[in-house]
């Protein structure tokens, strides 16, 4: 975005903390302190959701179907009469758990993977990058139906289904960054002092390939967020009557001519929920990895 | 050249091959019986076994991977267990809904997208490339669904423009059909690759032989369109193939929302219905297309860059 300053300029002494950077990341941009707001919001509405939701998201009541909003029911309610507020809040908590499990045991398998196919190479790494490659050229979400299509819905197999989806990308970053790092003086000089292979990974592998790969698991939380709503709308990730903001949806399509509220609030809450956690990878990233933002 | 194209056909090979194991495995083994998963858990062992028989599932699994790959590759996939079609003929009848809207939402998206990038290059800081910035940022975080949902609610259910399912019969209403959905996926498309287009024109337009084509007097449009955009057509490339391939996979679910005739409204059904055949048959023809489209993708890199031609 902004134009590179030259390296030789910078005054040496000036290396700010990566903690300190991260502070005037958000505090700089009015986007990044909005999403930050958002995320807040969004992580105290799922944590508090019994107290929060004015109704049990899954009581059905005869009388009260397919009302538009009113002072009862903010957001109306759905075809069986279900409150939509009450259902979208305890939706959230689908979105965060998800939205943070499946790119962080993505991080961590992903990272093994490339890790090990990138400082052992040979044979492991042509068949570990073979398979990342040929995975890598399928779309998350196409990989995530099509893996879902086998294992069916339910809360772990979606886990396993967004784990997969975003595991390739994990281990293509990891390979690369333990190529660059595995020429490091550092690397050479543990090796020599007789540091065993597995300490020398865990010790001095892994830690100067961290940035890259905090930086990619914040940039998928959302990523993450938006495949499970996409799986729930299929029918092949969260299972009703459980709410989710995906599953909401669908079931607001199949009542369309009834109410359009369940639909619109649902679908403004992920848009709302990913463009922060967007915004705000964008920040760690611009904080932790700046050679990678443009 | 040649070499390059011939090359790249050949590494499609163990490509596909590769993708059919990762399906194989993916089908018999991960979700432990394949009766059980297709049937249910109140199948009578007698239905079981008999599926076993019908799906080949008792022979040895070397046989099965045999048959397995050489069924996918001459598209034999047998019959759908619900209501005994041939499941390659339900691919067929599907299938061109599917390209038509993939088609149609990146063709839509590039109209949108690539102009609406070169104005915010052209007006780097300004208010083109804020509007640029905004609606990239909306475009990566709203889902298909949603967005066809709305479209649906209001150009369809609302206003009456547009049918509210379906998938058209003859030329002109299939047009009229596909229009909404592809708008909605060429929304996103758009956002992607009018960013894209930013990026990569910023770049060019900072090199010496534009300022040379600027000093020798040509026009501004030439500049941009001539010199400008023709250097920035590799990542674009890349960019369209990535479009395409985004599109197929948005396509399941938009057939979905607009209840559109196609390969994914075909494969969602499935598992609902638990049609192992036809769940099969769907993965295995949209695995192949993926593969397609990256072959395409890379065929393509010959046309738009004169380097690998003389290479």
């Amino acid at each position: 975005m902004t134009a590179s300053i030259d390296p030789a300029l910078q005054p040496l002494a000036a290396q700010p903390s990566a903690f300190a950077t991260l502070r005037r990341v958000i505090f700089d941009r009015p986007a990044t302190i909005f999403a930050l707001v958002v995320v807040i919001l969004f992580i105290l509405v799922a944590a508090l959701a019994p107290l929060i939701a004015p109704y049990d998201p899954l009581a059905q009541s005869i009388l009260d179907v397919n009302k538009p909003p009113s002072a009862a029911h903010p957001i109306g309610t759905d075809q069986f009469g279900r409150d939509i507020l009450s259902r979208l809040v305890f939706g959230s908590r689908n979105s965060l758990i998800f939205g943070f499990v499946s790119p962080v045991l993505a991080a961590i398998i992903g990272t093994f993977l490339g890790v090990i196919a990138g400082y052992f190479g040979g044979l492991v790494d042509r068949i570990i990058s073979r398979v990342i490659d040929l995975l890598l050229a399928f779309p998350e979400l196409l990989l995530a139906i099509l893996i879902a299509a086998v294992l069916g819905g339910g809360f772990w197999n979606v886990v396993a289904v967004l784990t997969v989806a975003f595991t390739p990308g994990f281990a293509r970053v990891a390979r690369a960054s333990t190529l660059a790092v595995k020429q490091e003086p550092y690397i050479e000089a543990a090796v020599a002092v007789g540091l065993r292979t597995p300490m020398i990974i865990l010790r001095h592998v892994v830690p100067n390939i961290a940035a890259p790969i905090v930086v990619l698991t914040t940039l998928w939380i959302a990523s993450a967020i938006r495949l499970e709503a996409s799986l729930s709308f299929l029918g092949i990730g969260t299972q009703p009557p459980n709410p989710s903001w995906g599953n909401i949806i669908r079931d607001g399509l199949n009542n369309l001519f009834g109410s359009p509220w369940p639909i619109i609030g649902a679908g403004a809450l992920i848009t709302l929920v990913v463009l922060a956690f967007n915004l705000l990878g964008d920040a760690v990233r611009d904080a932790l990895d700046p050679e990678a933002s443009r | 050249m040649t070499r390059y194209i011939v090359v790249r056909l050949l590494d499609a090979i163990p490509t596909v091959l590769l993708v059919l194991t990762l399906v194989f495995i993916a089908m018999r083994i991960l979700p432990g019986d394949p009766a059980v998963a297709a049937l249910g858990d109140f199948a009578t062992p007698e239905q079981r076994e008999a599926f076993r028989e019908k799906m080949g599932l008792n022979a040895p699994l070397w046989q099965q991977y045999l048959t397995f790959v050489v069924n996918s590759l001459t598209l034999d996939f047998g019959a759908s267990m619900m209501n005994g079609r041939d499941v390659l003929g339900l691919i067929a009848y599907n299938l061109p809904y599917t390209i038509e809207l993939t088609i149609a939402s990146v063709l839509l998206g590039v109209l949108i997208g690539v102009p609406f990038g070169v104005w915010a290059a052209t007006n780097p800081n300004r208010a083109p490339d804020s509007a640029m910035r905004g609606f990239s940022l909306i475009g990566y975080a709203v889902p298909d669904f949603y967005l066809g949902a709305l479209l649906l609610i209001v150009f369809s259910l609302n206003l009456g423009w547009f049918p509210i399912n379906g998938g058209g019969e003859g030329f002109l209403d299939r047009m009229h059909h596909v229009f909404l959905p592809a708008l909605t996926l060429a929304f996103i498309k758009a956002a992607f690759l009018g960013r894209l287009t930013r990026t990569a024109l910023l770049e060019v337009l900072g090199r010496d032989y534009i300022r040379t084509a600027r000093a020798k007097g040509a026009r501004e449009p030439r500049v941009i369109y001539r010199h400008g955009l023709r250097n920035a057509l590799l990542p674009l490339t890349t960019g369209l193939g990535l479009t395409t391939l985004t599109a197929l996979s948005g396509s399941v679910a938009i057939e979905l929302v607009f209840n559109r005739p196609g390969l994914g409204k075909l494969l969602i059904s499935a598992i609902a219905e638990r049609d192992y055949a036809v769940i099969q048959g769907g993965i295995v023809v949209f695995a192949l297309f993926v593969v397609a489209i990256n072959l395409a993708m890379d065929l393509a890199y010959v046309l738009v860059d004169p380097r690998i031609r003389v290479s």
